[in-house]
């Protein structure tokens, strides 16, 4: 029995230990077959979730989800990402899937990152802070996307419809604080959409900026950013 | 606010639309969504205001991240209800309490409320039939595993058994069940087209 296979009947059903979920992530970033199914594993575990019956939920509970939403709706609203209405999954395109898995994992699973000096951000961690109940959005100007801070200022980036880097370069992240860039991780932007974990925590006076640099990323940046949080 | 009548999109159209902040899809995704994801919810965490608690922080998880969603990959509700099942077993695993007494009471199937939909009935009858059908010990894992939200290891501990037997018997239950599912969709689908 190939163990990479149960690992994935074990992943759909959520019931790996932290450490064994994070490393069969990082696995299922360079393995179609698991990927492929992944994705029907999920079907089944989908089917399990319909079948647990339960009470129904108390109505406030619709009403607290819409007013934390509102609450937190960011200013600015991204143009129309250009997947909008999607027409019916094709075959080709279900053979190219999961390289986002259900799209909380990505480029931050990529090599380049995991040299990267202190990122360590699989799904479970972006998941915890688009999750976190005490977090807040603020939208990037320039890009359609946003980046989402945790009440303890752990940060996510959130975006959609980005072209991939170039060629020998990459997109890097940055902290700004009082004009200070610093360095917050990597990512290609090969995928349409991105969710990744900023590798540095982002004060409630900083702004979260992108720039395109040589592979390998710097410490400073060499341009001004490609975009910025407002 | 504009009211806008979402009925009449797909899930995916809405999730795409959620990702544009629109609140109204997210109200509409609720509906349709919510009660299966609470039942879910509280069905392994056993306590109404933790299965809240999954349910809000998941969707509030859609709401910032729907973005991410690739439509190709998976069905909008399929995703969502990861979402939920992975915030309900992450907070149940903080509950050593509420494990603990998990265990002796195995997760009892349920009938659901009477205003779930007749879709939603069925459904339910349909998975839990097929559940019925698989092996015991192979029922057992699934049950304990996604119900229950043990891992793997905690399961091969409390049940007395290799790490390897309960690997094999999550992968043989839930590649069973796929199966059962399959042909019963098939057999539903040629019915619907042939009608």
């Amino acid at each position: 029995m190939d163990d990479h296979l149960e690992l994935t009947a074990a992943y759909a059903l959520d019931a790996l230990e932290p450490q064994e979920r994070e490393r069969y992530e990082y696995h299922l970033a360079t393995c179609e077959r698991c990927r492929e199914e992944l994705a029907s594993f999920w079907t089944v575990s989908g089917a399990l979730a319909h079948a647990a019956g339960g009470p129904p939920p108390a109505p406030a509970l619709r009403e607290r989800i819409l007013a934390q939403a509102r609450s937190e709706r960011p200013n600015v609203v991204p143009l129309r990402p250009r997947w909008a209405l999607p027409a019916a999954a094709s075959v080709a395109a279900v053979a190219a899937m999961f390289a986002l898995g259900l799209g909380l994992w990505g480029s931050s699973l990529s090599r380049e990152l995991d040299r990267e000096r202190s990122a360590r951000a699989g799904a479970g961690e972006a998941l915890a802070i688009v999750s976190d109940p005490g977090a807040h959005t603020v939208a990037f100007r320039g890009a359609e996307g946003h980046i989402v801070v945790s009440d303890a200022g752990k940060a996510a980036v959130v975006l959609s419809g980005l072209e991939p880097a170039p060629e020998g370069k990459t997109y890097e992240l940055w902290v700004v604080e009082n004009g200070v860039f610093r360095p917050a991780g990597l990512f290609e932007g090969s995928d349409a959409r991105l969710v990744q974990v900023l590798s540095r925590p982002v004060p409630a006076n900083a702004k979260v900026a992108v720039t395109l640099e040589e592979e390998g990323g710097v410490d400073a940046p060499t341009g001004p950013p490609l975009f910025e949080t407002i | 606010m504009r009211i806008r009548d979402h009925a009449h999109l797909s899930d995916e159209a809405l999730v795409a639309l959620v990702a544009r902040f629109d609140e109204g899809a997210l109200a509409e995704l609720y509906d349709r969504i919510g009660g299966i994801a609470y039942g879910l919810a509280y069905r392994v965490l056993r306590d109404e205001s933790l299965a809240e608690d999954a349910v809000q922080e998941a969707f509030l998880g859609l709401w910032r991240a729907a973005a991410t969603f690739i439509p190709e990959q998976a069905k909008a509700s399929t995703w969502i209800l990861t979402l939920v099942h992975r915030r309900a077993v992450d907070l149940v695993r903080r509950e050593e309490r509420r494990r603990s007494e998990q265990l002796d009471e195995a997760p009892e199937a349920s009938t659901g409320s009477a205003e779930d939909s007749a879709w939603l009935n069925f459904e339910r009858e349909r998975v839990q039939g097929a559940l019925r059908q698989l092996p015991d010990q192979q029922r057992e894992a699934l049950e304990l595993a996604y119900y229950g939200g043990f891992t793997q290891s905690e399961l091969a501990e409390r049940l007395g058994q290799p790490l390897g037997t309960i690997k094999s018997r999550m992968f043989s239950g839930l590649s069973r069940l796929r199966e059962l599912l399959d042909d019963r969709a098939e057999r539903d689908a040629w019915t619907t087209t042939s009608s």
